[in-house]
């Protein structure tokens, strides 16, 4: 190994920046790939019901989907607001 | 039975249409009877990469509406007579393809053909979706650059989803890793993603590397697919490629770049 080698290596090289970002932007990629079509609209219609009881944004409700080798876990988050203030 | 083969990449720009040249080509200097069709509706390129710019009298949208016969249709190549060209239309009509038309064609070519190799337009639209509805296997030609790899990852997406394939749960679509315009000098110096970092992200099976070549545009410039200037790199490269996917047992090479004396001093093509 040549003198200019170990300057080469001391510096992140510019591909193994690539190499990262593109492992992380893949990965998200994928994971809302296999989501099944269905969710954005599960999603909104859960909103609207849960709107009924309890006032709560767009941001407190979380719809996860996870997919492993022998089950599919739908997670469904909610965060209430901290009185539950019923909606008219 | 023809195998059908698309040619695909999500990204413009890295090879797909010198690929499907290449190896369709390849097939048929190998004895296998082979079709090769452009799919990029109203952006015809197939046919100058083929050197055959001047012989198409009708084309694939003819035979689709009924216009032409595929016998007319077929061009076929001044260098090895088992291998056809049906090139694209250069209509601005973007509905011009029907996935029945397609569908009639390729079942036509079928009976006569072994190898059919569809080259895909980029992009995910209409054409590129027909030219890998019907296919067997997958060549995705990726570059070492992260657009390009991010493009192939998304074109995997819709190949496990969206191929008759898949819409009929029958087996996948065999997928191909074809690494194009790479630079093993670069590669070593930490500015290009190498072989593995490529594979790693994708996970495909690596039919074979494709280095960056001057020879690739001298063969464009001739309208003579690069697999045919056997002293060249990329050509090599195409020829064992295609060597690989009948069967053949050829270790890789052009991953290292490792050249003799006399190479660096007189340069490789």
């Amino acid at each position: 190994m040549s003198l200019l080698d170990y300057f080469r290596i001391s510096k992140a090289s510019s591909a193994s920046l690539a190499k990262e970002r593109l492992q992380i932007l893949v990965a998200h990629e994928r994971s809302s790939r296999n989501q099944p079509s269905y969710l954005p609209e599960l999603q909104k219609e859960l909103l609207e019901v849960i709107r009924k009881y309890v006032n709560v944004g767009q941001e407190a409700i979380s719809v996860n989907f996870e997919q492993d080798d022998n089950q599919e876990t739908l997670e469904l988050n909610i965060v209430l607001p901290d009185y539950h203030a019923k909606t008219p | 039975m023809a195998r059908i083969i698309v040619v695909t990449s999500g990204k413009g720009g890295v090879g797909k249409t010198t690929t499907s040249a290449a190896i369709a080509m390849g097939l048929a200097k190998k004895g296998h009877k082979t079709a090769v069709i452009d799919f990029d509706v109203g952006l015809r390129n197939l046919d100058l990469i083929m050197g055959c710019e001047r012989r198409v009298v009708y084309d694939f949208v003819n035979v689709i509406n009924g216009e032409a016969s595929l016998n007319q249709a077929l061009i076929r190549d001044k260098n090895c007579n088992l291998l056809y060209i049906l090139p694209a239309s250069q209509t601005r009509d973007k509905d011009a393809l029907s996935q029945e038309g397609v569908g009639k064609i390729l079942e036509d070519l079928s009976k006569d053909f072994k190898y059919i190799v569809c080259d895909s337009p980029a992009g995910i639209e209409k054409g590129a979706h027909l030219a890998m509805y019907f296919a067997d296997d997958a060549f995705v030609v990726t570059n070492p650059e992260v657009s390009s790899v991010r493009d192939s990852d998304r074109m995997l997406g819709i190949l496990a989803s969206k191929s008759r394939r898949a819409e009929q749960n029958q087996e996948p679509i065999r997928e191909y890793l074809l690494l194009s315009r790479y630079s093993p000098d670069r590669v070593k110096l930490g500015e290009m993603l190498s072989v593995d970092d490529v594979q790693e992200i994708l996970s495909l099976h690596l039919l074979g590397v494709i280095p960056e070549s001057k020879s690739v545009l001298n063969a464009s410039n001739s309208g003579i697919p690069v697999i045919l200037d056997e002293k060249s790199d990329a050509g090599q490269a195409y020829v064992d490629i295609v060597a690989r996917y009948l069967g053949e047992d050829k270790p890789h090479r052009f991953i290292d770049g490792k050249k003799g004396l006399f190479a660096k001093l007189f340069g490789g093509r």
